[in-house]
């Protein structure tokens, strides 16, 4: 012991000293354990899981393989934030379709735009194509598939859960009911083929909301294909439109509304344009833009038509047929149509076969077969079949349909018999919606697959025969929703179910002919449209006249009663997207109401009611069998007396916070003649409630009180002579004597700015623009305008910053001022897009106390939120009245969330264009002539060292206008199409950038020329194609 | 033959005496306030609590609670506005021109007026004030004051900004005018309380009264600030109208853009002023049985001014009428043929007969002498002078250019909350001042009583 004792020891702690068993357990280790180990967590546990966890974030975040649209989370290397990406896509809504281009920002689709590249819609848009982006980020959204009422379901349980019952179904040979809208996707079509070969008993309705049904069944009849062909009306010299509304409702408005703008411009090189009849009942947007209109009810559509045949027959040489009714205008309306053969149209918007097949006579006595009207071109916009769904809701309610399944449609709503279906639903064994929405009809299914918006999809399109487009997603799913044609595939038992490659190996199969398929493809991405040439071929008329004259008159007689006629309107259309309060706020193109459904009636009919600021009163229109309907009355001049016209679309009721309760469901009104559904029906009674009522409309003065200064116009043979001058140009007497007169421009105190660089103007051509409304949607959008709701534009507060003001022709004489506030029985109507003029002397700049409104070096009147302390004295010293004010806070205010809900709502604020301010409450607002784009244009050519070319900056109205009625550009460059059109020149050649610029263009004035303010908006003379002024 | 000239009438009667008018004027202060004083005062406060709640909801909620419209931007608040600074016209009117023209029947009256005119012009200035969409920025933006946001100045071509620099100027000056005059009379209930033994009162009323001697240099200073003072006032009585008429003839709105509307506009400011005044003295004359002081004789001269400035209102409106027509402008023409026969011909009308045939009558020298015929046509007056303002601003602005944009307008409960507010400051202030400040100014009334301090 001693010998150890020598040995020193040196020892590391007091463990090792006394050596015990736990110490030695540990030794061998290099780290004594230290007390995280004993919680079982090291550090190095900790940066082991966060390691992983956030490689496996970012690993869930990609989503691999990677082939959809992916979150923004990942910056894609070709997109910068703040730099807006576009895609080409394409609209569908049933059987509605525009190709168009989707703006997105930082991953969010934020504005909707024409895609030029298609030859079908042009680049157009319209009112509700606009307005669709909104509906993207709509509240009502299902975020989840839904099992049973209300819960919320994987999309595995519910695959496994709808595969067993249909193949339940399947094996006991039950009857399966895939009901749609009017498909336009061949690869939709193709997947509901694969559906149904997996399940033979299953049959496919197709229905529409405005049915078509009589054409396919009269071109069935008169050339031997249930089709319905495109139409050109920019070949036709006259057009006559029986009760067609073809620039709002008919077939393809959007690709008609650009070929009748085609045949409406006239210029100095074109000084003939087409003549428009419309014959018609209500004050429709074709009848508003006619040269002649003519009032008929209803019930005659079928003998105006039948008498058109027999002037044209007996022109032609061949033999009349029985019935036929005289109205004005008719016999002029064949004369011409007769002296045009070849390059005219007749179009009727009856949906009965027999008025369909006499059209088709008519259009074939003019030659417009081949011509103005291209059977070998069919269209695909409608082609539900009104006995199908008919039938499938008698089956339903037989309790022989074993399943169903709406696809993306809603029937319960939008069919007449949509109450009887759902009486019947509850006998279908499996229910099945794939709609987005929990609409009127999902609600009562049992499941609901919810399909993507379109702008979250991929998909294809055939509007026209060989006229493709196709759809890409521009944002990830925002919910966890999924494709419905996915999920059919899933359904189908299918094994290659990713839609996407559906499609592609469908248009590889289909279209694809040589050279590397995926340049091939992406080229047709970019270009969003692929157009094969489509085989000439020509028809002959093989209808039977006689018969269908003699179905015509035992058809329709008049009787005693109310004629009710229900249409879609410009704004909320069928319904489908009533939950937009774009759509909601935008007014409608005639009656400017807006949140408001009303029944129409004739001045004649409503002789009780002053309707002096839209103030009116409840009546009750009983029709026979039906459901008596209770609607505020809207007097509705140039309406046929004797009739009552109610709008659809409205009566939602599960449509979502914005369109519920809004109005009636009109559809139930809806008959069934002769064996398709027919849009009027006869003997109502219109009862007065004493319920007094305020429509809510933002314009209440309805006619422009013959002040030439605002509305310039003439007619056709008048313009087209040589020394035409307008009517209307102001003279201002000066001092040096009586007769020494000067244009109001040329006198001035003011030295005038100078625009070295730009100076931008704008042209409005009166006679192209027809009034729908498309642009102020587009405003809207693009520069995030509030959405106020009902009671405020009852209060006259509505945002907008474009409006179109629409003015009807009065009777009376010139000096009779009382007289002029009174619209004429059938008036002419005038359309006027009116938005900051931009004056170059702008009054609304000198009297801004703390000038927060000042002129731009670019001619621009510019508004600044942040200084503005809203005094509104601009606002009242602006002669156009087009300066908007913020009443309250229309963003982040619960008060306001229901009607605005892109201002109020996490999803709603998605839309907001980033690059506009949202304005706070208190400060003024107004038409900036869209600055963003101008200011983004102007870069664009900076980075590139180059010059800003003509046509890179476009306007939001200027974009959405199918019409081609907005030029906006550069009246500096005399290059620009603005200066050729208006043909644009300095007043004062020694100071090209002064203000004062004189057009050429004899149709161009400015509005209020004599006010003095020198605008920067010329607008160009309507044009009538009339004999005289006033017939 | 001799001239004999006319004995003038006694600008106060009763034989009073310096102790008299002394004692008269400063038993008001120093007695404790009476039942009906109380009364009053309640139901100005109450009215300032209920436009005090308007005023809440107002800046709480946005200007959307009042009636305006995209169309229609100014309203009854304008109307107001411009209606409140007629009405502060009289004082100066009152206290300066006629100091410069010595009409000594003035004495009695310019306090009370002075005091209505600085109350009216705070109402009034209240409308500017909350009209503005961003108050809480615009009360001091509209100053150009020296700032931190570069080279952001206010726009000087702007009538706003002439209004504020107009009504400013004009307030200080009225307010400094009037606080001078009232200095000997506050070292009267000063040298009264000192006597009376009440140390609170004496030391605030000296406090007041600037610790004033009245030593004939005191007094001799005193007459030439007033003087230099009602030189500085005069001009701006004119163009405080002018100005504000301004923001109205500078525009282009058709009814608005007039050049007759200065002089129109600073002829009804006088007209409504003393309209204003005489229903406010009467009531004071009344309650602090001041008869001997504000005599029938004063209301009479107070009538003539009412008929000399109404008719030049009522030529002012035909001439409107005659040019509208004249001119050829359609415009023009319309706008008058709307406000006459249009959906606000009632307003039309009612200014029409209250302004232009109402004082009329006052032709009749009974009427002019009468004290209730000329409480109610004050009145009268002056809600005229309210459906003038009212005309001017919604009728042109209703129906302009663009019948498109045409539309109405209906005041809210706001709206009147708002104007109910401006009532509730102005007697508020108005009771405070009949009761501590001295209602009839005192030193100049002393020199124009016939007698000495003796009782005759």
């Amino acid at each position: 012991m001693e010998k150890e004792s020598t040995k020193k020891i040196y020892w590391k702690g007091l463990e090792q000293l006394s050596n015990d068993p736990e110490f030695v357990k540990h030794a061998h280790n290099e780290f004594a354990p230290g007390p995280e180990e004993d919680l079982g967590h090291s550090r190095r546990d900790f940066l082991k899981m966060m390691g992983f966890g956030v490689a496996a974030v970012s690993l869930a975040a990609c989503e691999a393989p990677i082939r959809k649209a992916i979150p923004y989370v990942n910056k894609p290397e070709d997109s910068t934030p703040s730099v807006a990406n576009y895609y080409a896509s394409t609209y569908t809504n049933g059987g509605d379709y525009c190709s168009i281009v989707v703006k997105t920002r930082e991953g969010r689709p934020i504005k909707i735009e024409g895609n030029s590249l298609s030859s079908v819609s042009k680049g157009g848009t319209s009112a509700q194509v606009e307005a669709s982006v909104l509906s993207l980020y709509d509240n009502a959204r299902l975020r989840f598939p839904r099992l049973g009422e209300n819960r919320k379901a994987t999309w595995d349980e519910l695959d496994m859960e709808i595969t067993d019952k249909l193949r339940g179904i399947s094996l006991s040979n039950g009857k399966i009911v895939i009901v749609s809208n009017s498909i336009l996707s061949p690869s939709t079509k193709a997947v509901i083929e694969k559906f149904k070969a997996k399940y033979p008993t299953t049959q496919h309705v197709q229905y529409d909301q405005s049915s078509h049904y009589g054409m396919l069944k009269a071109n069935e009849e008169s050339f031997g294909t249930a089709m319905i062909p495109s139409y050109d009306f920019s070949k036709a010299k006259v057009i006559v439109s029986v009760a067609a509304d073809f620039l709002t409702s008919w077939l393809s408005p959007v690709e008609f509304t650009k070929q009748y703008a085609a045949t409406r411009e006239v210029g100095e090189n074109k000084k003939d344009m087409s003549r428009h009849y419309q014959f018609e009942t209500g004050m429709s947007l074709a009848g508003a833009n006619a040269d002649y209109r003519t009032q008929i009810k209803p019930s005659e559509e079928g003998a105006v038509v039948v008498q058109l045949y027999n002037l044209l027959a007996s022109k032609a040489g061949v033999s009349t047929i029985n019935g036929g009714v005289d109205k004005p205008n008719l016999k002029k309306a064949a004369d011409d149509l007769w002296n045009s053969r070849g390059n005219a149209l007749v179009v009727a918007g009856s949906n009965d076969k027999s008025v369909q097949v006499v059209v088709n006579a008519i259009n074939d006595l003019l030659g417009s077969y081949g011509s103005t009207i291209l059977p070998n071109v069919p269209v695909n916009y409608r082609q539900g079949n009104d006995q199908a769904m008919a039938d499938f809701v008698k089956e339903v309610n037989a309790g022989s349909v074993a399943g169903v399944i709406f696809y993306n449609c809603n029937p319960v709503y939008d069919h007449p018999m949509g109450a009887q279906l759902e009486a019947g639903l509850s006998k279908v064994q499996v229910k099945i919606a794939t709609s987005y929405k929990e609409d009127e009809t999902a609600a009562l299914v049992d499941y609901i697959a919810p399909d993507h918006h379109f702008l979250e999809a991929w998909n294809d399109a055939e509007p026209k025969k060989n006229h493709f487009s196709l759809a890409q997603p521009a944002i990830s799913p925002i919910f966890k929703s999924r494709a419905a044609q996915e999920s059919f595939l899933i359904w189908a038992g299918e094994t290659n179910v990713d839609y996407f490659e559906v499609v592609k190996s469908n248009w590889k199969n289909w279209f694809y002919k040589s050279g590397n398929f995926q340049t091939w493809w992406d080229q047709c991405l970019y270009n969003g449209v692929l157009e094969l040439p489509v085989e000439a071929s020509a028809v002959s008329f093989a209808g039977d006249v006689a018969a269908a004259a003699s179905a015509i008159a035992s058809t329709y007689k008049t009787g005693d009663g109310f004629e009710v006629f229900v249409f879609e309107n410009g704004t909320v259309g069928n319904g489908s997207q009533a939950n937009n309060p774009l759509l909601q706020e935008l007014p409608d193109p005639i009656t400017k109401a807006v949140w408001e459904h009303y029944v129409t009636v004739a001045p004649a009919d409503a002789k009780s009611i002053n309707f002096k600021e839209a103030k009116t009163e409840y009546y009750t229109i009983s029709i026979n069998g039906k459901e008596p309907v209770k609607l505020p009355a809207l007097v509705q001049p140039g309406q046929t007396p004797g009739t009552l016209g109610i709008p659809l679309g409205y009566g939602r009721t599960k449509a979502g916070k914005v369109a519920d309760g809004i109005g009636k469901n009109v559809y139930p009104l809806i008959g069934m003649v002769n064996g398709s559904l027919s849009y009027n029906v006869g003997g109502a009674t219109l009862q007065a409630t004493g319920e007094r009522y305020q429509i809510a409309t933002t314009q209440t003065h309805q006619t422009y009180m013959a002040r030439q200064t605002v509305v310039q116009e003439t007619t056709l043979n008048k313009f087209s002579k040589a020394d035409w001058k307008r009517e209307f140009q102001p003279k201002v007497a000066t001092w040096k004597d009586p007769n020494h007169k000067v244009a109001p421009g040329e006198l001035s105190m003011w030295k005038g700015h100078e625009y070295k660089n730009h100076h931008w103007g704008m042209a409005i051509d009166l006679n192209t623009c027809i009034g729908c409304g498309a642009c102020v949607v587009a405003c809207n959008v693009e520069n995030n305008v509030s959405m106020v709701g009902r009671e405020e534009v009852i209060n006259r507060r509505e945002m907008h910053w474009l409006r179109i003001d629409r003015y009807y022709s009065s009777d009376a004489e010139v000096h009779d001022v009382r007289g002029l506030e009174e619209a004429a029985e059938n008036p002419e109507v005038v359309f006027q897009p009116m938005l900051c003029q931009h004056c170059n002397n702008a009054p609304c700049e000198t009297v801004c106390p703390v000038a927060a409104t000042t002129h731009s070096t670019e001619g621009l009147n510019q508004m600044t939120y942040n200084r503005c302390i809203g005094t509104r004295y601009c606002a009242n010293n602006c002669p156009y009245k087009v300066r908007r004010f913020n009443w309250f806070k229309y963003h982040d205010n619960r008060q306001f969330e229901n009607v605005n809900p892109a201002m109020n709502t996490d999803l709603g604020k998605m839309v907001l264009n980033p690059d506009v301010t949202v304005r706070s409450r208190g400060v003024m607002e107004k038409c900036s002539f869209c600055v963003q784009r101008i200011q983004n244009g102007k870069l664009q050519a900076k980075k590139e060292r180059r010059p800003l070319k003509d046509g890179e900056v476009v306007t939001a109205c200027q974009a959405s206008c199918s019409t081609g009625a907005i030029v906006f550009g550069d009246v500096n460059d005399p290059e620009s199409r603005i200066s050729k059109l208006l043909k644009i020149s300095p007043a004062n050649p020694e100071k090209p950038f002064g203000i004062d610029k004189i057009t050429g263009n004899p149709r161009a004035y400015q509005v209020l020329e004599e006010v003095g303010v020198k605008p920067n908006i010329w607008y160009l003379t309507k044009v009538r194609n009339k004999d005289s002024a006033n017939a | 033959m001799a001239v004999t000239s006319a004995v003038r009438e006694p600008l106060v009667t009763g034989g009073k005496t310096i102790k008299d008018v002394s004692h008269d004027i400063s038993r008001q202060v120093e007695g404790k306030p009476t039942k009906l004083w109380w009364m009053a005062m309640a139901v100005s406060l109450a009215l300032l609590a209920w436009g005090a709640y308007a005023c809440g909801m107002l800046l709480w909620h946005g200007i959307g609670v009042w009636g305006l419209n995209k169309t229609v931007g100014w309203a009854w608040d304008i109307t107001n506005f411009v209606w409140w600074v007629g009405i502060g016209h009289a004082g100066t009117l009152i206290s300066a021109i006629l100091l410069l023209f010595r009409q000594r029947w003035r004495m009695s009256i310019n306090r009370a007026a002075e005091a209505m005119t600085i109350f009216a012009v705070i109402c009034a200035a209240s409308f500017p004030g909350f009209h503005m969409g961003r108050l809480w920025l615009g009360f001091y933006w509209a100053l150009p004051l020296p700032n931190t946001f570069g080279s952001l100045w206010v726009n000087f071509n702007s009538p706003l900004l002439w209004d504020v620099f107009a009504i400013s100027t004009y307030f200080t000056v009225s307010l400094v005018f009037w606080y001078i005059g009232l200095i000997p009379d506050f070292a009267v209930i000063r040298d009264r309380a000192v006597v009376q033994g009440n140390k609170i009162r004496a030391t605030v009323y000296n406090a007041l009264s600037f610790g004033w001697q009245g030593g004939a240099k005191t007094w001799m200073r005193y007459e030439s600030v007033a003087l230099i003072l009602a030189g500085l006032s005069t001009p701006l009585v004119l163009s405080v109208h002018t100005i504000v008429s301004m923001d109205f003839a500078t525009s282009v709105i058709p009814g608005w853009h007039t050049t007759i509307f200065p002089p129109y506009f600073v002829a009804g400011a006088i007209f409504s002023g003393f309209a204003m005044v005489l229903t406010l003295l009467l009531v004071t004359r009344k309650v602090f049985k001041l008869e001997d002081y504000i005599t029938i004789y004063h209301i009479e001269l107070m009538n003539i001014i009412i008929i000399i400035t109404g008719s030049i209102v009522g030529i002012a409106y035909i001439t409107e009428l005659f040019i509208s027509w004249y001119s050829r402008v359609p415009y023009e023409g319309y706008a008058f043929y709307n406000r006459v026969v249009g959906p606000y011909a009632w307003a039309y009308w009612s200014m029409m007969t209250c302004n232009v045939i109402s004082p009329q009558l006052f032709w009749i020298k009974k009427i002019r002498t009468s004290i209730v015929a000329t409480f109610v046509l004050s009145i009268i007056v002056n809600i005229g002078m309210w459906f003038e303002r009212f005309v001017i601003i919604v009728t042109s602005l209703h129906r302009d250019y663009i019948p498109s944009s045409w539309t109405m307008f209906y005041p809210t409960w706001y709206d009147v909350g708002q104007y109910v507010f401006t009532f509730g400051i102005f007697f508020t202030a108005f009771f405070l001042f009949a009761k501590f400040f001295p209602v009839i100014n005192m030193a100049e009334v002393k020199s124009i009583i016939k007698t000495t301090s003796e009782k005759q």
